[in-house]
C-alpha cells in the first residue's frame, strides 16, 4: 500500500475504534445523576435512607452516610448488592437489581459515589 | 411502441409511495380532528412519536407520559371518562426528585409543586381518545404477551406483590399503602391493557430506557398472577378484559 494511502487507513482505523469505543463512555451518566433518578426514592436525596417510598417498606433502606456500616462492605459487596439486588447478597427483595439499567461502568462510578457519601473505604472509616 | 411510458409510469407510482412513507402522519392527521385535538393541546407535554427519553435528562424533563404506544397501553373507555375527571396517578409527579422536601422522618411529597390536569368536555375526551387508539408504537412487544384469563386470591396477591417481589416499594395498591415513586396501581386494571401490563413488568427498559423501575426477572407464572392481581384491585370501576 502507498504510504499516505497507510496513513489514511489508519485514521480511518483509529477513528473507527474511537466510534465504537464512544457510546459507552457517552451514554454513562454522572453516579450523582443516577443516584437521584435511581435510588434516592428508597435511600433518600441526602442518602441518608430517608426516601419518599420508605413507610411501607418491612426492611428499610440503608443509611448510606453510615460509615461505621459502609465501611465493612467491599466494593465488591456494593457493585454487587447495585447490579443484581439484595437477594444476591441474601439481603431484602426490596433493594432492587440494576443491571439492566446500569452499565458496568456506570456501576462501578456508583460504588465510588458512595464512597464519597459515607466518607469512607473498606475496612476503614 | 414506446417502453419509456410504462417506466414513467412506474417511477411516478415509487415517487408516490415514498412521498407517503415520508409524511405518514401528516396526511393521516390532516383528516382526524382527534389527532389535531391531541397535536395543538397535548403534544406540548406528551411526545406523540417518540421514542422514549433516551439520557436521564431528557427523562427529568418530560411533562407528561409519552402516548406514541397509547393504543397499546391504554383502555378507551379509561381514558374517556379520566380526560373527564382527571384523578393524579403518579403521587410524586413525573420525575418525583422534583416534588420531594425533606420531612422528619423522610423525604415528603411537596403537593404545592403538583398541578391538576387539563380536564376535557366529553366529546372532546372521546374525540382524544380515539385519535390515542391509532398510536401503536411497540406492537412487537405486545404481540409476545399473552394474559390466560384467570384470578388470584388477595393473600396471595398481596404476598407475591409485596414480598416476594417489593413491587410494593414503589407503587402504591390502595390509596394509603404502598410506595409513592411510581403511578398508583389501585386503577391500573380499568387503566391499562393486559397485554402492557405484563409486558411492562417484564421488561420495563424496552418500553422506557432511563425509567427507574428496575427489571427484577420476574417470570412468566408470576407475570400472570401479578396481572391478575392488579386487575383485581381495579377500584377504578368497569373494566373489559383482554379481546
Ligand atoms: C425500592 C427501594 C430501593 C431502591 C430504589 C434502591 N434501594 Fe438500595 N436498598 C434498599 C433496601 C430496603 C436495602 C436494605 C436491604 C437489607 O438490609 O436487607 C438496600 C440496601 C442497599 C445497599 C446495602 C447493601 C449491603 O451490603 O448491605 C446498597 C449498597 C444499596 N442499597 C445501593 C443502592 C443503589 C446504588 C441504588 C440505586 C441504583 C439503590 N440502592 C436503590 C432499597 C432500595
Ligand atoms: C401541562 C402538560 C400537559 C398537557 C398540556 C396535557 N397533559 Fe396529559 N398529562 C400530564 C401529566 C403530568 C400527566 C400525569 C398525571 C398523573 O400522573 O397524575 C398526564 C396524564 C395524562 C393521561 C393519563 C395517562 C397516564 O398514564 O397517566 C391522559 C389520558 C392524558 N394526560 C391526556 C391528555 C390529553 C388528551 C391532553 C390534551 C387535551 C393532555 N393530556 C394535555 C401533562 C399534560
Ligand atoms: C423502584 C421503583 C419501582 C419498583 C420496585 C417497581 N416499579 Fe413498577 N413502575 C415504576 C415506575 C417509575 C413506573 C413508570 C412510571 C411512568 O410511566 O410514569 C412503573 C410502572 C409500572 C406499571 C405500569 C403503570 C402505568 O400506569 O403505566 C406497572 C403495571 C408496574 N409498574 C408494575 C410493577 C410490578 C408488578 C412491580 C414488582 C415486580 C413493580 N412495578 C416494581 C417504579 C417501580
Amino acid at each position: 500500500m502507498h504510504p499516505v494511502h497507510k496513513t489514511y487507513a489508519f485514521i480511518l482505523g483509529l477513528a473507527v475504534l474511537f466510534l465504537a469505543l464512544l457510546p459507552d463512555a457517552l451514554l454513562a451518566a454522572p453516579a450523582k445523576d443516577n443516584y437521584r433518578t435511581y435510588c434516592a426514592q428508597c435511600h433518600g436525596l441526602q442518602g441518608n435512607g430517608r426516601g419518599v417510598n420508605i413507610r411501607d417498606m418491612s426492611v428499610q433502606p440503608r443509611n448510606h452516610t453510615d460509615g461505621a456500616y459502609m465501611s465493612s462492605r467491599s466494593d465488591q459487596d456494593l457493585f454487587t448488592a447495585d447490579k443484581k439486588g439484595g437477594l444476591a447478597i441474601d439481603k431484602s427483595v426490596l433493594m432492587p437489581p440494576w443491571g439492566e439499567t446500569l452499565s458496568d461502568s456506570e456501576i462501578h462510578n456508583m460504588v465510588r459515589y458512595l464512597r464519597t457519601l459515607c466518607h469512607c473505604q473498606y475496612g476503614k472509616q | 411502441m414506446d417502453i419509456r411510458m410504462p417506466i414513467r409510469a412506474v417511477l411516478l407510482a415509487l415517487a408516490g409511495l415514498l412521498s407517503i412513507a415520508i409524511h405518514p402522519a401528516d396526511s393521516r392527521a390532516a383528516d382526524s380532528p382527534g389527532m389535531d385535538l391531541l397535536k395543538n393541546r397535548c403534544a406540548s407535554c406528551h411526545s406523540l412519536t417518540g421514542p422514549a427519553p433516551a439520557s436521564i435528562h431528557a427523562l427529568w424533563a418530560r411533562k407528561g407520559p409519552d402516548f406514541f404506544y397509547a393504543g397499546n397501553k391504554y383502555q378507551r373507555s379509561w381514558i374517556v371518562s379520566w380526560l373527564q375527571h382527571p384523578v393524579r396517578i403518579r403521587p410524586a409527579g413525573m420525575f418525583y426528585a422534583d416534588h420531594l422536601k425533606p420531612g422528619p422522618k423522610r423525604d415528603m411529597v411537596d403537593e404545592s409543586t403538583l398541578r391538576p390536569h387539563v380536564a376535557l368536555s366529553k366529546a372532546d375526551a372521546i374525540l382524544a381518545a380515539d385519535a390515542l387508539m391509532t398510536l401503536k408504537g411497540h406492537n412487537d412487544l405486545i404481540k409476545m404477551e399473552h394474559v390466560a384469563p384467570g384470578s388470584i386470591s388477595k393473600s396471595m396477591g398481596e404476598m407475591v406483590f409485596d414480598k416476594f417481589l417489593g413491587c410494593l416499594a414503589c407503587h402504591r395498591t390502595d390509596p394509603d399503602y404502598g410506595g409513592l415513586s411510581g403511578p398508583e396501581l389501585y386503577t391500573a386494571g380499568s387503566r391499562l391493557r393486559p397485554e402492557f401490563i405484563a409486558s411492562y413488568i417484564r421488561n420495563p427498559q424496552a418500553w422506557d430506557p432511563k425509567i427507574w423501575m428496575p427489571d427484577k426477572h420476574v417470570n412468566d407464572a408470576r407475570i400472570q398472577q401479578l396481572v391478575h392481581y392488579i386487575e383485581s384491585l381495579n377500584l377504578g370501576g368497569s373494566h373489559a378484559s383482554s379481546p
